[in-house]
């Protein structure tokens, strides 16, 4: 038995971890049929329980590398589910093509990704990695293996079903043709919450790629101050490079394995928040950045959530519909109020969702924010907030979640029945089983 | 399963008329917990759980027939699935000079507070090892940490408890599983009715919330008030002469 966490290091629980190579060894895993089930894990960045299996069996689907193929004409990947973003993005950049859909860390898998139906900062144009994908296969609780396609039910089941439909071996999905490796980036402040949704209402549509960075920490008329950046892929006239599409990413520093509780905290992160905003230009256009530094600057800095202590830390993210935004001012100006530290506070447009039954975009706005789980009256704070956004018709991310209550998840997932119904028509006796299931009575 | 801030969704109690028990459950189900199993003997007082938005069941428990705990236990997960929280809140305080008068009666105490906890946590404990996470919270007494003649049969049967306790902590050591040892000092409440309140008294619902907190900080012991770690420190190397001049 192994202990096991999300990137959030809470709440760990120990499991069986197998690695199969084959998928004849998984096949027969499945028919041992492991009396507390068995779930998969990629890469381990769900920052909750999703990949967590008490007492169970935990599939690490790292040596069921089954490989990967572009058909260079179409952009076309097919690629196992263990296959990284960052060893996708390092073969496919340099010939031309780029993932579809990346988030915040290039540091997932396929499999992962298209269990969480994952977004990232093209979600209002490009919506999110399951809008990509083409077909799909799928080991099943009876043993066999299904290719999936968008006709399928329990594709959409299984497109943000947080892995209990099945084990996805692979996945196709079209690729973006890029000229080059870098970005043409638009970056400018916006002095509070109302100047930034303002500005990204009225011009996030010129862009492909738009994220704002929010300062938590500020607070009366500069509450939700923040740094708006924007950009598209450059073209090669915009970059003076022999070799335009080169593409070498490595990480950095690497987080000491020892970091005492509370070293991000009120003080330090508004002095980062302070020297963050301040080091940003007011507006400044054009500039040419590289994929890392514009989409994953946090994975140059290996094992960050480490900087959190040994309590870990929870990231909060939800969406509400445009309806809505009076909700997201309100949890701003509250998260402002009560001065909870949050190191990277992100808000995003989102555009059309995909028919996955449990995907979470929605048309309207997200805002994720990473507080230390140790924060004092965290508990009731969110309590209040997941009220909030139920209220106004959002929801949260369960790839993100390690503490919502399955009320939420019934009141905020209008297709949770739907989805229960499919799922327990390919897994009659809940062979797939994880501790975020466990908690929400998926 | 226990969330990242530390709720808890299922809960069992053993003990379903304890004050400190029930005071521990409705503070769950006010921090979340939706699922309970009470297991009592008879009729339990709980506190309208289900106005708070709880599903309870309440299950027939005989503390003096451990051949029936077994059956507890599973039923309980029938109910409710995996137990996040266990909680062995039962025993008798008794009165040491009718112990002293009556041996059997003193000898059915030991029966329930020392022999019927020990067969009843050794199910739960089997039943945690199995699903691999859970808490078992063990309500021991400061009357075990140092037993006083004015109450030594009771002190006993918690200084017995509290051992096994203790140990079975570190059996379940690794599992996943874990058990919080709760040593209350003098609790205010039914049981201790019209008995003159011993210094750094307490209450049930201040012992629930030092459980519920110790609980979320993944604590093996809670003393309730906390003072009383530091206070038991000193009783506990005081002179035999001068610890049996206690006047209680």
């Amino acid at each position: 038995m192994t202990f096991l966490t999300g990137w959030g290091r809470t709440a760990p629980t120990p499991a069986q971890v197998v690695r199969p190579r084959t998928t004849e060894e998984l096949a027969k895993l499945l028919a041992d049929r492991p009396r507390r089930g068995l779930i998969a894990r990629g890469l381990g960045r769900s920052y909750g329980d999703a990949a967590q299996n008490a007492g169970g069996v935990v599939v690490d689907c790292a040596d069921l590398d089954l490989g990967w193929s572009l058909d260079q004409e179409s952009g076309t990947v097919t690629a196992s589910a263990g296959t990284s973003l960052h060893d996708l993005m390092s073969a496919l950049v340099p010939r031309g093509w780029f993932v579809p859909v990346t988030p915040g860390t290039r540091y997932v898998t396929v499999g992962g990704a298209v269990a969480a139906d994952i977004h990232g900062k093209n979600h209002h144009v490009d919506s999110s990695f399951g809008a990509h994908v083409t077909s799909l296969t799928l080991a099943t609780a009876d043993g066999s293996i299904r290719v999936l396609t968008p006709g399928d039910r329990l594709f959409w089941a299984t497109v943000g079903g947080m892995g209990l439909t099945g084990v996805i071996l692979s996945a196709t999905f079209t690729c973006v043709p890029v000229e080059t490796s870098r970005f043409k980036v638009d970056v400018e402040q916006a002095r509070n919450l109302d100047h930034v949704i303002e500005l990204m209402a009225e011009g996030d549509h010129r862009y492909r790629y738009t994220v704002a960075w929010i300062d938590l920490l500020a607070t009366g008329a500069h509450t939700g101050r923040a740094v708006l950046t924007r950009g598209n892929h450059a073209l090669r006239e915009d970059v003076r490079s022999a070799a335009p599409l080169a593409y070498a990413p490595r990480p950095l520093l690497t987080t000491p394995p020892w970091v005492p509780n509370g070293l991000l905290n009120r003080w330090t992160l508004r002095a980062f928040n302070e020297a963050w905003y301040h080091k940003s230009p007011r507006v400044r256009r054009g500039v040419i950045q590289s994929l890392t530094t514009f989409f994953h600057p946090l994975d140059g800095v290996r094992d960050w959530n480490r900087l959190y202590g040994s309590r870990g830390l929870l990231q909060y993210q939800f969406a509400v519909p445009d309806e809505g935004l009076e909700t997201l001012r309100r949890i701003v100006a509250r998260l402002s109020a009560h001065g909870v530290a949050s190191f990277l506070t992100v808000l995003k447009r989102f555009g059309p969702g995909t028919p996955g039954h449990l995907s979470f975009p929605m048309p309207g706005w997200t805002l994720a924010l990473d507080i230390p789980a140790g924060v004092p009256g965290l508990d009731r704070l969110l309590t209040l907030f997941d009220e909030w956004v139920a209220a106004a018709g959002g929801r949260l991310y369960l790839a993100k979640d390690s503490r919502m209550s399955a009320e939420t998840l019934r009141a905020t997932y209008p297709r949770l029945g739907e989805w229960r119904e499919i799922r327990s028509s390919v897994d009659p006796d809940g062979v797939f089983r994880s501790d975020l299931a466990r908690r929400l009575g998926l | 399963m226990k969330n990242a801030l530390g709720a808890v969704d299922s809960v069992l109690l053993l003990g379903g008329r304890s004050e400190i028990g029930l005071a521990v459950v409705e503070l769950l189900v006010k921090r979340g917990a939706r699922r309970i199993v009470l297991a009592v003997r008879g009729e339990t007082d709980a506190p309208d759980l289900k106005a708070l938005g709880a599903e309870v069941h309440v299950v027939d428990f005989d503390a003096a027939r451990p051949e029936s705990h077994g059956d507890v236990v599973r039923t309980a997960v029938d109910l409710v699935g995996d137990l996040d929280v266990v909680i062995s809140a039962f025993g008798v305080l008794g009165d040491q000079a009718v112990y002293e008068r009556d041996p059997v009666s003193a000898a059915h105490a030991v029966a329930v507070n020392f022999g019927g906890q020990v067969s009843v946590c050794l199910h739960v404990a089997e039943r945690l090892r199995e699903q691999r996470h859970g808490t078992l919270i063990v309500l021991s007494s400061v009357a075990g940490v140092r037993v006083r003649k004015a109450n030594y049969v009771y002190g006993s049967t918690k200084a017995g408890l509290d051992g096994f306790a203790q140990g079975l902590g570190d059996a379940l050591h690794g599992s996943g599983a874990n058990v919080m040892v709760v040593r209350p000092g003098f609790v205010r409440g039914r049981m201790t009715a019209g008995m003159p309140p011993a210094p750094m008294a307490t209450t049930p619902g201040e012992v629930a919330a030092a459980v519920v907190a110790g609980l979320r900080e993944g604590k093996e012991t809670v003393w309730a008030p906390a003072v009383l770690a530091p206070v038991f420190a000193l009783m506990r190397v005081l002179p035999r002469a001068v610890w049996r001049r206690m006047p209680r």
